[in-house]
């Protein structure tokens, strides 16, 4: 473990090359890494050992909360608490709630997917250290980075960067942190 | 997926957007979705340039202050309604609603395709939809925004809107929940937030490559605040693709209740005209229907303005006529259905109201109608139409006219002769009318060259999913 360092990055310029550097690392016995890439790879998440999100779970719980709610408002004012006598016509007229609960299981659904996902990634995030290293601006555009973090058990900032190097990368460089 | 060769398609199946193998075999004979020769540089700088050059064309320039203008038009149009009521407008009994009410669904159905295409072609791997789901979806947007000024608008005491919503008041009150127009308020409202949140979680990552490669401070901060610290993860891609599938799979059932929803405003009523069970399908349809062709009229100029005919191809304008062509067949069928049911119910005033379509004194708008809508569109069906972009401008633009007058029809033909001769009336349209209806279409277009200028037209980080260069290719098992 090294002071002041986040980790180790390893720039690729194809992303053959960064999903095979990934798998290697993985079989090397690192844990604590992360790829970077200018579009999703889906290879990439078996790679470094991406396994399943919590998400579509959390966006049902929504969904179901939100529903409820819809349909529980609906009924809570139409018969407890504003009952409206439409000549005789039942106060519990269930079939007309079922367009406004609907639209709120969606919105339910839709507001839990979207934080959902950006807590989960933790964003917005105003500072992370791999913006540190000059050339990331990149990976928003054609490069392909690989990154050791410092957290890692098996980090040992000389070997891991000789391995790093072993992989082919365009370039090795240190994330401060 | 049984494709031969190792395509993308085939590979990632989990991306937002993947070439469906299927389509591809289909389609081979069309041209490509991307023009070959690009890379994922160049992609980038192609639609980037447009938002981060210094020198703005001149076209933007008139183009917005010409919309701009309109919009003042609108502002004025509001004030006067404030000051004088909803009285300026030519609406009284029968007729109480008419221009706020036409429009709404009007501007509803246009922002209709962008969802689609955002969510139904995303779910059905329809990769072409790459391209054009950007501005689309900025398109639905815009077209929310304009129709929800109509509701607020007619209901006379605009600053009153909020009663629209349930909240404990003091006056001890709640909505009416059986209503459709308290439907309405959550159907349109939900549309509204999901859309919202669909196109800026799409964008998230073009706003990161934006603030990467913007050379101004300003650029760099606003770009870098609104990409929320995005860094292309692989754990947040992962979570990302599962977040943008989610949405196209809820957006999908949400377009469609919108648009149900809305035609219920009419269909649950009695109204001869309005009391028709074809009524929600028929209006999904139609909605489907006029938002493509908005997309057709924006995408035809924009694509040659800025010379993105590379990215918006001669395929995605015939994808997008084909489905004009299909959904203007529903519409056609719906007609059909209204007229042979108003013939077989039987009832004296279904039949009195068909024969007053027919006939009467808005009968020269109905005429045009089945011209605009039924007739004009058929050119679809032939390959060379399809291909010429000024015959597709043509018959979008006569799509975009037909499905209003639609809507002048159900609205104004249906309720100013109803069951009582006695109560029937006449409607004409003032100026504030139609200087309303010009002002949203000012708003519209300046939000619209306003998205042109700041943000990226096209996606990005998607766009160069589509290359051949982003295929991960292995050779170890």
């Amino acid at each position: 473990m090294s002071a002041g360092i986040y980790g180790l990055m390893a720039e690729f310029s194809d992303p053959s090359a960064l999903v095979s550097a990934a798998r290697k690392t993985r079989e090397a016995g690192y844990v604590r890494i992360d790829a970077y890439t200018p579009y999703p790879i889906e290879e990439l998440d078996e790679a470094i050992g991406i396994h399943h999100t919590r998400l579509p779970m959390i966006a049902l719980i929504g969904g179901i909360v939100g529903g409820l709610a819809g349909f529980g408002l609906q009924y809570w004012t139409s018969v407890i608490d504003y009952p409206i006598n439409v000549g005789g016509r039942p106060l519990f007229s269930w079939p007309a709630f079922i367009p406004v609960a609907f639209e709120c299981t969606i919105l339910g659904a839709a507001l839990s997917a979207v934080f959902g996902m950006l807590g989960l990634n933790g964003l917005p995030q105003p500072y992370h250290p791999v913006f540190n290293v000059p050339r990331f601006a990149l990976a928003s555009r054609d490069r392909f980075f690989l990154c050791i973090e410092a957290a890692d058990p098996n980090f040992d900032a000389d070997e891991t960067w000789s391995f790093l190097s072993r992989l082919q990368p365009r370039q090795v460089s240190q994330v401060d942190e | 997926m049984a494709d031969k060769k190792p395509t993308k398609g085939s590979k990632q199946k989990g991306a937002p957007v993947s070439a469906g193998a299927g389509s591809r075999s289909l389609s081979s004979h069309l041209p490509p979705v991307v023009e070959p020769g690009y890379t994922m540089a160049t992609v980038a700088d192609k639609i980037s340039e447009v938002v981060l050059t210094q020198n703005t064309p001149r076209g933007w320039y008139i183009g917005l202050a010409f919309s701009f203008a309109l919009t003042m038009l609108l502002l004025v149009s509001i004030t006067w309604l404030l000051v004088r009521g909803v009285g300026i407008w030519g609406i009284n009994v029968p007729v109480a609603w008419a221009f706020a009410i036409i429009n709404f669904v009007w501007w509803i159905g246009i922002g209709h395709a962008g969802t689609l295409i955002s969510a139904i072609l995303l779910l059905l791997r329809q990769d072409w939809r790459t391209s054009i789901n950007r501005f689309a979806e900025a398109m639905t947007l815009f077209a929310v925004a304009c129709a929800g000024l109509y509701p607020l608008l007619h209901m006379g005491r605009p600053w009153l809107a909020y009663w629209l919503f349930p909240y404990p008041n003091t006056m001890g009150m709640w909505p009416q929940f059986r209503s459709p127009l308290v439907w309405d308020v959550f159907a349109v409202t939900t549309y509204l937030l999901v859309s919202l949140m669909f196109w800026y979680i799409g964008l998230i990552p073009d706003l990161a490559t934006l603030r990467d490669r913007s050379p101004s401070r300003t650029g760099r901060i606003v770009y870098g605040l609104l990409a929320m610290g995005w860094r292309g993860s692989a754990r947040h891609w992962h979570r990302y693709e599962m977040t943008y599938l989610l949405l196209a799979g809820l957006s999908t059932p949400l377009v469609v209740s919108v648009h149900t929803i809305v035609s219920f405003d009419f269909a649950v009523a009695q109204v001869p005209g309005w009391h028709a069970t074809v009524f929600p399908p028929y209006f999904v349809a139609g909605a489907v229907y006029a938002g493509f062709a908005m997309v057709v009229i924006l995408a035809i100029p924009l694509r040659r303005f800025y010379g993105l005919q590379d990215f918006v191809t001669m395929r995605h304008l015939d994808h997008m006529a084909r489905i004009m062509l299909a959904t203007g067949l529903f519409v056609a069928y719906g007609y059909m259905i209204e007229t042979f049911m108003a013939w077989y119910s039987g009832s004296v005033y279904e039949s009195s109201l068909m024969n007053n379509r027919f006939t009467g004194p808005y009968a020269i708008l109905y005429w045009s109608l089945l011209l605009f809508n039924v007739l004009i569109p058929q050119g679809l069906w032939f390959a060379r139409v399809r291909s010429s972009t000024t015959a597709l401008f043509m018959i979008a633009i006569s799509v975009s006219i037909g499905m209003w007058l639609e809507r002048f029809i159900i609205v104004v033909v249906s309720l100013h002769r109803d069951f009582l001769p006695s109560s029937w009336g006449m409607y004409y349209p003032t100026f504030w009318d139609w200087s309303m209806y010009l002002g949203s279409i000012g708003l519209f277009f300046s939000l619209l060259f306003l998205f042109l200028r700041f943000l990226p037209m096209i996606s990005i980080f998607e766009m160069r999913t589509l290359l051949p260069e982003s295929e991960v290719k292995e050779d170890l098992g």
